[in-house]
């Protein structure tokens, strides 16, 4: 799958920047754009979107003219999937548990499943850690600063 | 002059010695250094991962604290590339050069006390610095009207965004990026909610800690996960005795150290150029003028001095336009300003009169901290050294959870904390593109104060956009911005040139970025 991304990563970074500033141009047209002389909510946007685009053709355009060094694939040398995977549901059940149980599980389960991230962190490490944060967060954040999130609840409420 | 500068700077140690503030000074320089240390943790981070933190407290308290930190964390990263050779801090890379064979030479604990010599040294020219100029600036920025704050910014915007690392095409398009975040939410005149896609919780605008956190926290997490770094604590037995350096090691620092003030106190005047420019002039400079070149790389305590110096001048100097004129020089600036906006206060010129204790405090509080720094890197620096071998492991799931309750602890809102996942999947692909985000902040700092002033000035100029160049001082901002983007141009251009003279003489090498100045590259 690599070898896909190995067009020159300039084209992808030029192609992201022109797709935010259509997406803000367009979007901008939906309010008043008004004149120079009374700007309308939509000026800015409009114009901050047309100028995104500019920079994104340039963005691509000036890697044209510039000879293909190793360095030029989007994705890393190593994909770490179960490492991404893991930083992006620590918040996630950060979320989760924050709404369900309060902080005590929400702590523990957001350091535990981030941990796990790690290939050489074993699950006895990770709870471990896990354990530790917790207790040391809900100290601080909830005995110390006085949070106002329940240590400890069941269900939406 | 003089005698007025005394009197408030008298005022403002009497805000920075009440012990609610000393301690939260003390407390932001400890966990500035201690961070500063760490490998693969920067101040931007802890400065965004503390910035909730200091919403219930009084807003001298949280600014002392967080400027701490900012310059405790520069302290902390010479640790980091003396003693182990790690750059994890890019205005201290130049440092590793000169400061790695000292300590293989044994010499690492003159290397640190030469360090903290210099930094003070250098500190301290950056805070008179600030008594002295920022009155002045304050006095001509006062006759501003908004066309000339606008091309102020403009040229602030500009200078952040194509003087920093990386690309300055890609650095103006996060500028640009930034000030796109900056529009989402009710527009100031009208109301209208604007580019937040009817998501109700978006109408209040994008939350500055979750973006923040999403693009230094998450996405560097992302970054730097599984990627072990490889500490060798070999050389690192540092004892507090050895610190003191020898009257000759001393003699041969103490005009590159005075060197390094001066070229890190100039690059702060110049808006976008922050410590890490200053500290790489600082010592291509250095050996170019000495008469023996060939000793740096291999443990000149000169290549030590002079940049750390440098470093800690500019540090400090880049306070003043922040302080002064509202316009933050580099992204840590802009989250300061950014917190101090959350406390409602309006930065700007008028910031001096209306919050003395704020703006002298600050500056009384900056000797406090150095002090306090010099004192406790002296017997700390056996636990530094011990720190350094945190594995990554343990910290960035910790840290995690300090986001986490960071973002949510803001406005206690959980929304926001998956406005922080968003922000760190899109800033990690940014970076795996070549953007540096960082100057997304700076432009989403700036962005509705831009706008706002440009408004205005289009509505008292009836929609003529020339008087951007008809009035003196907007006309010579104006003038900076178009030679920076001049001189960007130029740069590229003898970067292809030269890449096309290095294929044509030897056609089998492979040419590398023309950006970097010296044969290192700071940690990216």
């Amino acid at each position: 799958m690599r070898h896909v991304f190995k067009i020159r990563k300039d084209y992808y970074a030029g192609g992201l920047m022109i797709l935010i500033g259509l997406v803000a141009a367009i979007e901008g047209q939906n309010y008043t754009i008004g004149t120079l002389r009374q700007m309308g909510p939509g000026f800015f946007p409009v114009a901050l979107g047309v100028l995104l685009i500019f920079l994104g053709l340039l963005i691509a355009g000036t890697s044209l003219g510039e000879s293909a060094d190793g360095d030029d694939s989007v994705l890393p040398e190593k994909l770490e999937w179960r490492g991404w995977f893991c930083i992006l549901a620590g918040p996630a059940l950060f979320i989760i548990f924050g709404k369900l149980g309060g902080l005590m599980p929400a702590t523990f389960a957001c350091v535990f499943i981030s941990a796990l991230g790690d290939r050489s962190t074993t699950v006895k490490s990770a709870a471990i850690l896990a354990a530790g944060v917790t207790v040391f967060g809900v100290l601080l954040f909830a005995y110390l600063l006085k949070m106002p999130m329940p240590v400890l609840k069941w269900g939406l409420s | 002059m003089i005698e007025t500068a005394l009197t408030d700077l008298t005022y403002g140690f009497g805000v920075a010695l009440e012990p609610h503030n000393l301690m939260w000074c003390i407390l932001g320089v400890l966990v500035g250094n201690m961070v500063g240390v760490l490998p693969g943790m920067g101040p931007l981070a802890t400065i965004s991962i503390l910035l909730p933190l200091t919403f219930g407290m009084k807003p001298v308290a949280a600014i002392l604290m967080l400027a701490g930190i900012y310059y405790g964390g520069q302290y902390g990263g010479a640790i980091c590339s003396i003693l182990l050779n790690l750059p994890c801090h890019p205005p201290h890379a130049v440092t590793c050069l000169d400061g790695y064979p000292l300590t293989k030479q044994g010499k690492g604990g003159t290397a640190l006390g030469i360090t903290v010599i210099s930094s003070f040294v250098g500190a301290s020219w950056g805070i008179t610095e600030m008594i002295f100029l920022a009155p002045v600036l304050v006095q001509v920025a006062l006759q501003f009207g908004p066309a000339e704050v606008c091309s102020l910014m403009l040229l602030g915007l500009l200078a952040g965004s194509t003087l920093a690392r990386g690309s300055p095409l890609k650095g103006i398009a996060m500028t640009v990026l930034g000030l796109l975040f900056g529009l989402v939410g009710a527009d100031l005149e009208t109301g209208v909610p604007r580019l937040s896609f009817g998501i109700l919780e978006l109408y209040d605008g994008v939350e500055i800690v979750a973006l923040a956190l999403g693009l230094f926290g998450i996405a560097e997490f992302m970054k730097s996960i599984n990627q072990e770094i490889k500490v060798d604590l070999k050389y690192s037995k540092v004892r507090v005795r050895d610190m003191w350096p020898s009257g000759a090691d001393f003699k041969k620092a103490a005009l590159p150290m005075f060197r390094g003030t001066l070229i890190g106190s100039l690059c702060s005047l110049i808006p976008g150029t922050g410590p890490t420019i200053a500290s790489f002039v600082a010592y291509a400079t250095e050996k170019k003028i000495s008469k023996t070149p060939e000793r740096f790389g291999r443990g000149a305590i000169e290549g030590v001095a002079c940049p750390e110096a440098a470093t800690h001048s500019s540090v400090q100097g880049d306070f003043i336009p922040t302080m002064s004129l509202g316009i933050p020089g580099d992204t840590t600036m802009a989250l300061l300003l950014g917190a101090l906006m959350i406390q409602g206060i309006v930065p700007g010129p008028q910031l001096i009169s209306q919050h003395p204790d704020i703006f002298w405090g600050l500056i009384a509080s900056f000797w406090v901290g150095n002090i306090a720094l010099v004192i406790l890197n002296v017997p700390l620096i056996g636990l530094w050294v011990k720190l350094l071998t945190v594995p990554y492991k343990y910290l960035y799931p910790s840290a995690l959870f300090f986001v986490c309750i960071g973002v949510y602890g803001a406005n206690n809102d959980m929304f926001q904390v998956g406005e922080t996942m968003v922000f760190g999947v899109f800033g990690y692909i940014l970076l795996l593109m070549g953007f540096h985000p960082a100057p997304v902040l700076l432009g989403f700092v700036l962005g509705p104060r831009f706008e706002e002033n440009f408004r205005r000035a289009m509505l008292i100029s009836r929609g003529d956009i020339g008087v951007f160049v008809e009035r003196p001082i907007s006309a010579v901002f104006i003038g900076l911005c178009c030679v920076l983007i001049l001189a960007q141009v130029f740069v590229w251009l003898r970067g292809i040139k030269r890449k096309r003279d290095q294929a044509l003489r030897d056609p089998e090498s492979v040419p590398t970025s023309p950006q970097t100045p010296t044969a290192t590259s700071p940690a990216e």
